[in-house]
């Protein structure tokens, strides 16, 4: 595949849920290696096209594609195959599951296997799961949860959760990782940790970030292109300095507490 | 002619029954998302306190005939005895699980029926009985089309409680706390609506439905027995399901043609399958149109 | 253990439960207790009810579905064996020498043919009724669940070649101790690579977040039906079992009272432990036994009557109320009883409940 091919491409991808119209006209490529940010008041519909990217919404018009595929008529997990890995808002992560359990369901894409290989514990098996293991282990590591492993998804901080989530989707090895809201709820200095983190990520991985967030230390801070939008349109697109300085992006955020429009 | 129009009749009175019953499993689950399994056995408890109720006043008045008030008697008493049950059941086996996984609720529900249903079988013997005769039976004639006044009682008595509660719930106060209940317990709550009172009634509405059912039943088809509400309570799940459960229309609607599809069948060379029929009813409901005739699709929020 | 290949260790193991089972099985039978065929019964069901419960908490407890039928694929397993037997199977067995090795050989041997029949049979009718329902809600899949295990018992009444209402009788001997256990130990062995495996996690992160499960590559439809299939062939496969050691059938023994009794094994037990599933089977099957005596103290006007399901209703309601996570939640028996400490101690581990739907 070419290089610089964009990873992702979204043209005129528009939904509407019912007589709402919550995303319309969204246009966007990004390529490997680059770090995006996806930012606009609550509501405006951030989320809704990370579903769409995803797969879990179906746009209502316009096109997705993913590594030169179309995504239109894919599932979420045909569309994790191609390379796209995400986070949620909200964490969800299996919490009945141990930390590693959950890194190794990140990668279920590249160590499945029948139920008759796992039931007879043939080669495959044990080859595909060793694997797992070791790739699972090296995510802890990276990420410092390996002294963790054991525990349940559940008992831990919440600051390990976020970064266990982040974990997780990069064990399916995506070629762009999706990140929602990674900072919400942490204090500066975990929110310090993070942009080091994303920055390493991107690196070590060779992958295109695409992230959501309100955090705008950390948006501006990291991110080498912004989009943002407003009642589902895009207002504005460009570099930290060009967005901070768009009028239009700052009437949107007029209004905003004092956090998030402190541009 | 006659034949259809008997099957008819057969089929809206039976679904009369249902209708009522199925109107409690559509409230309850329109506000707590809960699948009452034991409500098809309030049907039958309200059909043994009208055994009892209606025995003992037979036995007891001046001349072995029932009086007309003696039967809205009967039906007042088994309506209070369900409400009182379906009231108890909400708080001691249904509330402490509100916040708890939904599968936990479901084995809960099955337990009570499971409850009801043995429990009838050990305290009113499995044995069944003949309801006493509340009415005086009468044979009417129209054009050939022969029915009893039974049927018509049960289309009558029905129809007024239907009425009332469609008053209920569309032309009161309350009812427009239980429906917005319905739509979202959260708001409504923090609307100011007293959620748990709008439950407790709610279940205590349809299971008082459930017993008058459960009397028109036993007038209309003498004879019950404690596993008498498997099958009815099947049914009139499925109506629910039919007109899109959590639609209170609907449920009148869903029993309705349930009754009259059965009536037909019944009547017809099929009539071994007439009680898989229902089931068959909800499998294509539930593959082609989950929502049923009336109902909204609901999805989930990611 | 390392260096033979995987097959020749699959095979040591089996030889192994092979042959403990046939020390057991003799030892049984050596042993001096009066009324042993009594007891043997009792065992032999509670090996049944031990493959059932940890089948139906492959579906139930590992992917997190709600079946309420698992009676209905135990009745095709059963059924569809009882039918080959009595009219291929038994009639060459027959025509054998009397008590020679050949036939001993060949009875055990069509034995294990018609249980894998039945339970292929029983697989077929988990895949047709699982693909179409597993889009649905946690409680509309309950439903058709069930009113899929009751149209199984309608159709059963309705076909005269199986007996219809009179039942099917005539069946053959054929299954024992040995054969019941073998199931029963193999079913445990399946759950439990299962669910180490990539499979098992699968099912498991079906069963905790449907939707996160999708976004991390697993085709959630898929395995829910893999879990449904594997879960009804085990079922059927008890149920043949079960046809050829009751010798004779009917659909009364096939009602959702079954359904809901193997559903009672697997949420005392803890929905997602396997040694829960075991646990409570032999619970669940010991107590009706211990019960039986029971309507004889029952008090006036019950005396006589049975109360046993009375009983697990009452119990089922009371366990949600008070302990909804059953015995063991969804942890294994050792790792309960070695408590395993966590980073925030062990204790609120345990009290893990069902997965919300």
């Amino acid at each position: 595949m070419n290089d610089n091919a964009p990873i992702l491409q979204a043209n005129g991808v528009t939904i509407r849920f019912g007589g709402l119209t919550a995303v319309s006209n969204f246009n966007f490529e990004i390529r490997s290696h680059e770090l995006a940010g996806l930012i606009g008041p609550n509501g405006a519909g951030k989320t809704t096209i990370f579903n769409m990217l995803t797969g879990v919404y179906k746009p209502t018009e316009g096109a997705i594609t993913i590594a030169g595929q179309p995504t239109a008529e894919l599932k979420p997990y045909e569309i994790t195959a191609l390379g796209v890995a995400r986070t949620f808002q909200n964490i969800r992560l299996f919490k009945e599951l141990t930390v590693l359990d959950n890194v190794k369901i990140g990668g279920h894409i590249h160590y499945k296997y029948s139920g008759t290989s796992a039931v007879l514990h043939t080669n495959r098996f044990h080859v595909a799961e060793d694997e797992a293991e070791v790739e699972a282990l090296k995510l802890l590591d990276i990420f410092d949860l390996r002294d963790r492993a054991d525990s349940y998804a559940k008992n831990l901080p919440y600051g390990d959760q976020r970064r266990l989530e982040i974990a997780r989707a990069l064990a399916a090895k995506p070629k762009l990782l999706l990140l929602d809201e990674p900072a919400a709820g942490l204090n500066d200095s975990e929110t310090h940790a993070l942009m080091e983190t994303i920055h390493d990520i991107r690196d070590r991985f060779d992958i295109a970030i695409l992230l959501i967030e309100h955090n705008m230390e950390l948006v501006m801070g990291i991110c080498e292109r912004i989009l943002v939008l407003n009642f589902g349109k895009t207002i504005a697109q460009g570099t930290p300095d060009e967005v901070r300085a768009n009028p239009v992006v700052i009437e949107a955020y007029l209004g905003e507490p004092a956090e998030t429009a402190e541009l | 002619m006659q034949t259809l129009l008997q099957n008819l009749l057969n089929g809206i009175a039976a679904g009369s029954i249902y209708a009522l019953i199925a109107l409690g499993y559509t409230m309850v689950y329109g506000i707590l998302k809960l699948i009452n399994f034991a409500h098809g056995d309030v049907f039958m408890l309200g059909s043994f306190v009208g055994y009892y109720a209606g025995g003992y006043f037979s036995r007891h008045s001046p001349n072995g005939q029932m009086a007309f008030g003696y039967a809205a008697i009967v039906m007042l008493l088994a309506m209070l005895v369900c409400g009182l049950f379906g009231y108890l059941n909400e708080r001691i086996a249904y509330r402490p699980l509100r916040n708890a996984p939904r599968i936990a609720s479901l084995i809960t529900a099955i337990g009570v029926s499971f409850f009801l249903e043995y429990g009838g079988q050990f305290v009113f013997g499995p044995d069944p009985k003949f309801f006493p005769t509340l009415v005086e039976k009468h044979l009417l004639n129209f054009s050939g089309v022969v029915t009893t006044n039974y049927q018509l009682i049960v289309l009558g008595v029905a129809l007024v409680f239907m009425a009332l509660l469609q008053y209920i719930v569309y032309g009161t106060k309350f009812g427009r706390a239980m429906r917005a209940v319905s739509y979202n317990f959260e708001t409504a709550s923090l609307m100011g609506i007293p959620t748990d009172r709008v439950i407790s009634i709610t279940f205590v509405i349809g299971s008082m439905l459930a017993a008058v059912a459960g009397i028109l039943y036993g007038l209309a088809y003498p004879k019950i027995d404690p596993l008498m509400g498997i099958m009815p309570g099947l049914k009139a799940f499925v109506a629910a399901v039919l007109g899109g459960i959590g639609n209170v229309p609907g449920a009148v609607v869903g029993g309705l043609v349930i009754g009259i599809i059965e009536a037909f069948v019944g009547g017809s060379s099929f009539s071994n399958y007439r009680d898989a029929i229902a089931f068959v009813i909800l499998i294509v409901i539930l593959l082609f149109r989950p929502s049923g005739l009336f109902g909204k699709y609901q999805a989930e929020k990611v | 253990m390392e260096r033979l290949p995987w097959w020749l260790r699959d095979l040591i193991y089996l030889a192994f439960l092979v042959g403990l089972l046939i020390a057991l099985s003799y030892g049984l039978d050596a042993l001096p207790i009066s009324g042993m065929a009594y007891y043997n019964r009792i065992i032999v069901l509670m090996g049944i009810n031990i493959t059932l419960a940890v089948s139906l908490n492959i579906i139930n407890g590992h992917a997190g579905q709600f079946s309420l039928g698992h009676a209905g694929f135990m009745a095709i397993g059963a059924y569809f064996a009882a039918f080959l037997t009595i009219t291929y199977l038994s009639p060459y067995v027959d025509k054998l020498p009397s008590d020679s090795t050949q036939q001993w050989i060949a009875q055990n041997t069509l034995l294990l043919v018609a249980v894998i029949a039945g339970g292929t049979f029983a697989a077929i009718a988990g895949y047709l009724v699982g693909l179409p329902s597993l889009r649905l809600r946690g409680d509309y899949l309950a439903i058709v669940t069930l009113g899929f295990g009751e149209i199984i018992r309608v159709l059963i009444l309705n076909i005269d070649q199986i007996g219809a209402a009179r039942g099917l009788s005539g069946i053959p001997k054929w299954s024992n101790f040995f054969w019941v256990y073998l199931l029963a130990g193999i079913t445990i062995l399946i759950s439990w690579r299962l669910v180490n495996s990539s499979v098992g996690r699968a099912f498991l992160a079906v069963r905790e977040d449907q939707i996160a499960a999708e976004s991390m590559g697993v085709d959630t439809t898929k395995y829910k039906v893999k879990a449904f299939i594997m879960g009804s062939f085990l079922a059927g496969a008890a149920g043949a079992l079960y046809a050829h050691f009751m010798m004779y059938l009917n659909p009364t023994m096939f009602t959702f009272d079954k359904s809901f009794i193997v559903l009672a094994m697997v949420v005392l037990g803890g929905l997602g432990s396997i040694s829960g599933s075991v646990v409570a089977a032999i619970i669940l099957t010991f107590l009706p036994e211990g019960l039986r005596g029971a309507k004889d103290f029952m008090p006036g006007a019950l005396a006589g009557k049975d109360p046993r399901m009375l009983i697990y209703s009452i119990m089922l309601i009371v366990l949600m109320l008070t302990r909804p996570q059953g015995l063991l939640g969804r942890r294994e028996l050792w790792e309960v009883l070695t408590r395993r400490k966590d980073s925030t101690g062990g204790k609120r581990d345990e009290k893990s409940g069902p997965p919300v739907s």
